[in-house]
């Protein structure tokens, strides 16, 4: 009888917390499955993506095979069969990123390292603010900027000046060949600079900032001077967020759109000087998708096929970089 | 309990929103970008006459033909007409609605608007890269009274696809033979030489700051921006200023009625006073429409535009199509447009 009375409700309480155990796995594998079709739905958005860039530029594939990467000559409007090849766009798709990562990266990494060593604290927050502010400018008032402004400075000053002094040297002199241009490769490149050098320096900037107080003081008792510090302690310490800052910055290069298209000039050929109007896989696409028809859009949507698979590689030997770097570090 | 009463909130709205969409059954029509001033222009005079909207959106000649093709739109507009066969495949109907002009410009120190006189032969050469300075014999020749500076000359033309281009290379096709064979016409070109700048608004800006420049644009960019327009020697050999008076000789002098869909591109038109860039934007229309009731409203308003619209065309800078045309595009729409 007692026994009874001690047990039922014994039971009870088990039986609730089996209850509630049950109600916490339920509720853990909706979570779980939430969450997972949530990651799912990314991979299905990316494959959904490529399957239909693949099939939008088939039509091209099958006409101009692997000849589209090494043909220059761009004919859409040519009967029967339009001439289309994209080594104009790659080119100046690489030759701009390349020359903004060049400018880009050592003024990001500058203004980065002035920010975290030798800013005085007041300035501080001012001057990451307006860098911030500076990624979030729209693209569209960039290629304003370089339409209007950078454009007929680079093509009234500037590019004389470069065409008359190096102009002349053999081999590089071909790189600043004439005339001048307001609408270039080069204008397009200078305007990508100042887009991504934001980037370049906030990430890099945060990522000094976890240098750990200790070590650069221990390496300043040691007598480090602070170019020491930088180059032996912070860099080494922050390589891994530095590279991955960059690589980011170069991911919105290879794609940006809207601002080269107003200043890169739109020319598919190309002529070697950095000065001469060029364009770019996103700008070609930006220009001619409304009018385009039949294989003249099939054409350029793979132009699009081929700048995903570049920025993914971009992306891809970036995380290559980054683990070989952590290796290194024994991470 | 309140997730469901969202739900439930967002399937009342959107059925209402859909109940609201079928009661103002806009007429809607998608393609070039050249007429969209003057469509939207009368779609606003008229929604105010009659109560009935347009919802034009302007997406370019390509898409607009794909459009109506697709039917998804009552009707579709085009700068580059369709060819008869085409027309016949398809079952469409093709007419002008309305006719606009192309002009030079250049950006010459002491140059006054209509100063500097070219001919076809030239401007394609100057397109091709053949003539490449300013003081070229070609030009001289032309010009002799003109001071030219013997600069390089900066050609500027259009990045994107353009019905503008299309009537610019098609002219260029028609007189200059060497243009025809290496570039030839179309709303995208391989251009020899030269800058691409995005749309009318670029190539007025591009040639306006840059000295020795040359580029092409609708008449009413030029005017706008002030720009300083050539003089064009025209089929005829005269010498013609951009005027209204010019652009409307030139419609009159075409032959509307021999080609299947009105298929005339006005350029190089005969006529002493004709102005040699000119050009028609055209609207299609099914046979057969899905919605007769929507194809009898779109009808209703192209009637509409052609009796009361010529005055507001002429404030933008288009040109009104020819009484006599209207006529015969009147006759065709009763003969092929099934609308009962």
């Amino acid at each position: 009888m007692t026994m009874a009375a001690t047990l039922a409700p014994q039971r009870e309480e088990a039986m609730d917390r089996a209850g509630a155990l049950g109600a916490f796995r339920r509720s853990d594998a909706i979570f779980y499955w939430l969450t997972r079709i949530a990651a799912l739905t990314v991979l299905g958005i990316l494959g959904g993506i490529i399957l239909s860039l693949v099939i939008g530029a088939w039509p091209a594939i099958n006409e101009f095979g692997l000849g589209f990467l090494t043909t220059q000559r761009w004919a859409p409007q040519l009967e029967p069969t339009p001439v289309m090849g994209a080594l104009g766009p790659i080119y100046g798709t690489l030759l701009t990123s390349f020359i903004a990562m060049l400018i880009a990266v050592p003024i990001g990494l500058g203004v980065a390292i002035f920010l975290t060593e030798f800013c005085p604290m007041s300035l501080r927050r001012p001057v990451a603010l307006a860098i911030e502010l500076l990624a979030g400018i729209p693209s569209i008032i960039y290629g304003m900027w370089g339409f209007f402004v950078l454009g007929p400075f680079l093509a009234d000053t500037f590019q004389p000046f470069m065409i008359a002094t190096f102009g002349q040297i053999p081999l590089i002199g071909a790189i600043f060949a004439g005339p001048p241009s307001q609408l270039s490769l080069f204008n397009a490149s200078l305007v990508l600079a100042i887009m991504i050098l934001p980037f370049i320096t906030a990430i890099s900037r945060d990522v000094f900032a976890t240098v750990p107080p200790v070590l650069k003081e221990a390496a300043y008792g040691v007598g480090c001077t602070t170019w020491e510090v930088v180059r032996s302690v912070v860099i080494p310490y922050t390589s891994v967020g530095v590279v991955g800052g960059v690589m980011l910055a170069l991911g919105r290069a290879l794609g940006e759109t809207m601002a080269v298209t107003f200043i890169i000039g739109n020319s598919f050929k190309i002529t070697g000087s950095i000065f001469a109007p060029g364009t770019t896989i996103s700008a070609a696409i930006a220009s001619e998708f409304a009018e385009s028809a039949g294989l003249h859009q099939s054409g350029l949507i793979l132009l699009g096929l081929l700048l995903f698979v570049l920025t993914f590689a971009v992306l891809a030997a970036a995380r290559l970089m980054l683990m070989r770097l952590e290796l290194k570090q024994g991470k | 309990m309140s997730f469901v009463r969202i739900i439930r909130a967002g399937v009342f709205a959107a059925a209402a929103l859909a109940a609201a969409g079928a009661q103002a059954a806009d007429i809607t029509g998608a393609g070039a970008t050249f007429p969209y001033p003057i469509y939207s222009k009368w779609a606003d005079a008229y929604k105010k006459e009659t109560g009935a909207g347009l919802n034009y959106q302007s997406i370019g000649s390509g898409a607009g033909i794909k459009q109506i093709q697709a039917k998804t739109v009552v009707f579709g507009a085009t700068d580059a007409p369709l060819k008869g066969d085409q027309l016949a495949k398809d079952g469409l109907v093709q007419w002008p609605q309305v006719m606009g002009s192309l002009v030079a410009v250049v950006n010459l120190e002491g140059v006054k608007p209509g100063e500097l006189v070219l001919d076809g032969q030239t401007l394609g050469d100057i397109y091709l890269g053949k003539i490449k300075t300013w003081d070229d014999a070609a030009i001289k020749k032309l010009n002799p009274s003109v001071k030219l500076p013997s600069a390089a000359i900066a050609v500027v033309r259009r990045s994107d696809g353009s019905g503008t281009t299309f009537l610019w290379t098609n002219y260029l096709s028609k007189v200059n033979a060497e243009w025809k064979a290496k570039a030839g016409e179309g709303t995208a070109v391989e251009w020899p030489v030269g800058v691409g700048a995005k749309g009318n608004e670029g190539v007025a800006g591009n040639v306006a700051q840059t000295k020795n420049a040359i580029g092409y644009v609708e008449y009413a960019y030029a005017k706008q921006n002030k720009l300083t327009y050539t003089g064009l020697v025209n089929a005829a050999g005269k010498v013609v200023q951009p005027t209204v008076a010019a652009f409307q000789a030139a419609a009159a002098n075409a032959d509307w009625s021999k080609e299947p869909g009105y298929r005339v591109i006005l350029t190089n038109q005969p006529g002493e006073a004709s102005w040699p860039i000119t050009g028609a934007t055209f609207i299609l229309m099914h046979k057969q429409p899905a919605d007769k009731a929507a194809a009898a409203e779109a009808l209703k308003f192209f009637a509409w535009a052609f009796e009361k619209g010529d005055k507001m065309a002429e404030e933008l800078d288009y040109i009104p199509m020819p009484d006599a045309v209207v006529k015969q595009i009147k006759a065709t729409w009763e003969k092929d447009i099934a609308t009962k």
